[in-house]
């Protein structure tokens, strides 16, 4: 093996800190969007066709670029943020960027699936639009809202180890660097096993977690 | 207490338009149970949440304790909505919360002091029976103590009317019964106006005092229910009223009067409230020279008063028959020839 364990572990650092820090920062950009694409939506609280229609499209756009060339396209705007285009920090940028609008899509599911019936009661007890948002709509969604999370996340996890491949660091950088291009199998299957770990543990704990919420 | 003023709904749906509501004209008194029944499609519905403004009319006017509702700003309407409680045939409680939070929700809403919140709950657990049930959640329910935490809820903020959205249509007979009985107590408890939309005329003879039949939109027949129990004037009534009278004329009956002799008549004899326990049929039989044969009958309650419905066949002469009609014409009752293929 051409590398050591503290490398190893350095990098599962960097990984951690990439995903942790894209899903915080993720969530706060699609949270709200989510939101937004439901309550403007026809029909809904704030029916707002204008909105609803550049949200959807900037959404789309912004998922239909696989990641590997987003994260090369947007280099300008993470050198204007962060200062730099290489490195984990660096490599947050472009994740948070292809995360967002993913989570904005779950959430928007989500919050899809809550009972009609839920936000009618909630508008004949004279809720405000925002009491309604706050106190039926994303409660009743919050099992859900978790699973979409979970799947977010391991979806970063992938994102993570392709960051590598631009220099970003992490368990993908490790596996491409001495793995693939110095033909070091031990190290290959080390990052494999330890992502695939990684994810099983993350839909366990979201599994749990979920069901704890919904309690049925 | 609700007054409907020439209320139209209109729906586009793909371009074309489906009046939901036509000139709608209601007026429901305070204290009253109110009832509206029609087919599914009638505009029941729609009926029910312009009552809350859930669906703004198209055109026409909405009172609720004499405030217009449609000239309401949306704070002052979140408010009026605060004084008219609403339950449905699913409920629709919160599943992520308990009992308590759910009967508390219309309290928090408002920022009720906690102390308060608690006490009114509690209260209102008791008077529906389920105060054991607070730390539970809905789905650990059956329908009918889903349907009471509805209840409780929609009364929390001590609402002056109740609506009530096919509130038992999801609900076993039985669990129909003790809803309806719950309904009741409300009503006389606490005076608070119900409006109860249904396609159940059991639910109506059961409780409400007024009924208005709906179809296609346009309110077709109103009334005490009494009244359009006793003499439905349209077909849709009636026929409403038969899925629970069962003053539908037995097959039997019916050959018998297709096989009937020259001699004998048949009637039907719609007998209400005390009339319903003179023996008018025997006195016949003593006065006049007809003979008696009664060929189908029953009676039902309605509103606590016997309503009763005989099918009866005389025997005689032309001419005593008739005079035999002419005497039960100044009965109080309802007397109608029964010809073959009329029910």
């Amino acid at each position: 093996m051409l590398v050591d364990w503290d490398q190893i572990l350095i990098a599962l650092q960097e990984t951690i800190s990439m995903v942790a820090f894209s899903l915080a920062f993720a969530t706060i950009i699609g949270l709200p969007l989510g939101i937004l694409l439901v309550v403007t939506r026809k029909g809904h609280l704030w029916e707002n066709a204008p909105v609803f229609n550049v949200l959807n499209a900037v959404v789309n756009v912004f998922r239909s670029i696989p990641f590997i060339i987003l994260m090369v396209a947007v280099i300008p705007f993470t050198r204007l943020i962060v200062g730099t285009s290489i490195g984990t920090a660096a490599a947050i940028v472009p994740m948070v960027l292809f995360s967002g609008p993913y989570i904005a899509r779950l959430i928007e599911n989500s919050l899809l699936e809550v009972d009609p019936g839920v936000m009618e009661a909630a508008q004949a007890m004279g809720a405000t639009p925002r009491q309604i948002i706050v106190r039926f709509l994303l409660p009743e969604a919050l099992s859900s809202l978790i699973l979409g999370l979970t799947i977010a996340t391991i979806g970063l996890v992938g994102a993570s180890a392709m960051a590598g491949a631009i220099g970003g660091g992490g368990l993908g950088d490790l596996a491409i660097t001495y793995g693939y291009q110095r033909f070091d199998t031990v190290v290959m299957i080390i990052t494999v096993a330890i992502l695939v770990v990684m994810v099983q543990g993350l839909q366990t704990t979201g599994n749990i977690l979920s069901k704890k919420i919904r309690r049925r | 207490m609700i007054t409907f003023e020439k209320v139209t709904k209109i729906y586009e749906s793909t371009g074309k338009q489906v009046k939901a509501l036509d000139d709608v004209d209601l007026h429901i008194e305070k204290g009253e149970i109110y009832g509206v029944i029609g087919f599914s499609g009638a505009g029941k519905s729609s009926l029910i949440r312009c009552v809350n403004l859930l669906e703004r009319p198209t055109s026409g006017k909405v009172v609720v304790n004499n405030q217009d509702l449609l000239s309401l700003s949306p704070k002052e309407l979140r408010e009026a909505k605060r004084n008219i409680g609403m339950i449905f045939q699913h409920f629709n409680l919160l599943n992520s919360k308990t009992v308590f939070t759910n009967v508390a929700m219309p309290l928090l809403l408002t920022k009720t002091p906690k102390e308060e919140v608690k006490k009114r709950v509690y209260e209102l657990l008791d008077f529906v029976g389920l105060r054991d049930k607070a730390d539970n959640y809905p789905d650990q329910l059956s329908g009918g103590q889903k349907q009471r935490i509805g209840i409780a809820r929609a009364l929390s903020t001590q609402p002056s009317v109740l609506l009530c959205d096919e509130a038992t249509s999801a609900l076993d007979p039985q669990t129909t019964q003790s809803i309806l009985d719950l309904l009741k107590r409300i009503n006389k408890e606490y005076n608070i106006t119900i409006l109860i939309i249904t396609h159940e005329m059991g639910v109506i003879r059961e409780i409400c005092d007024k009924v208005a039949v709906l179809d296609q939109g346009k309110v077709i027949e109103a009334g005490s229910v009494f009244d359009v129990f006793a003499q439905p004037k349209t077909e849709i009534a009636h026929n409403f009223v038969s899925t629970v009278m069962h003053d539908e004329i037995p097959e039997s009956v019916h050959q018998l009067i297709q096989s009937q002799e020259s001699t004998s008549q048949i009637y039907r004899i719609v007998f209400v409230g005390e009339s319903a326990g003179a023996p008018l049929l025997s006195q016949i039989a003593k006065q006049f020279d007809v003979e008696v044969n009664v060929l189908f009958g029953s009676i039902t309650e309605l509103q606590g008063t016997p309503f009763g419905n005989l099918i009866v066949k005389f025997e005689g002469e032309a001419k005593e028959i008739s005079r035999v009609i002419m005497h039960i014409n100044q009965q109080e009752v309802t007397v109608k020839e029964v010809l073959d293929n009329v029910s």
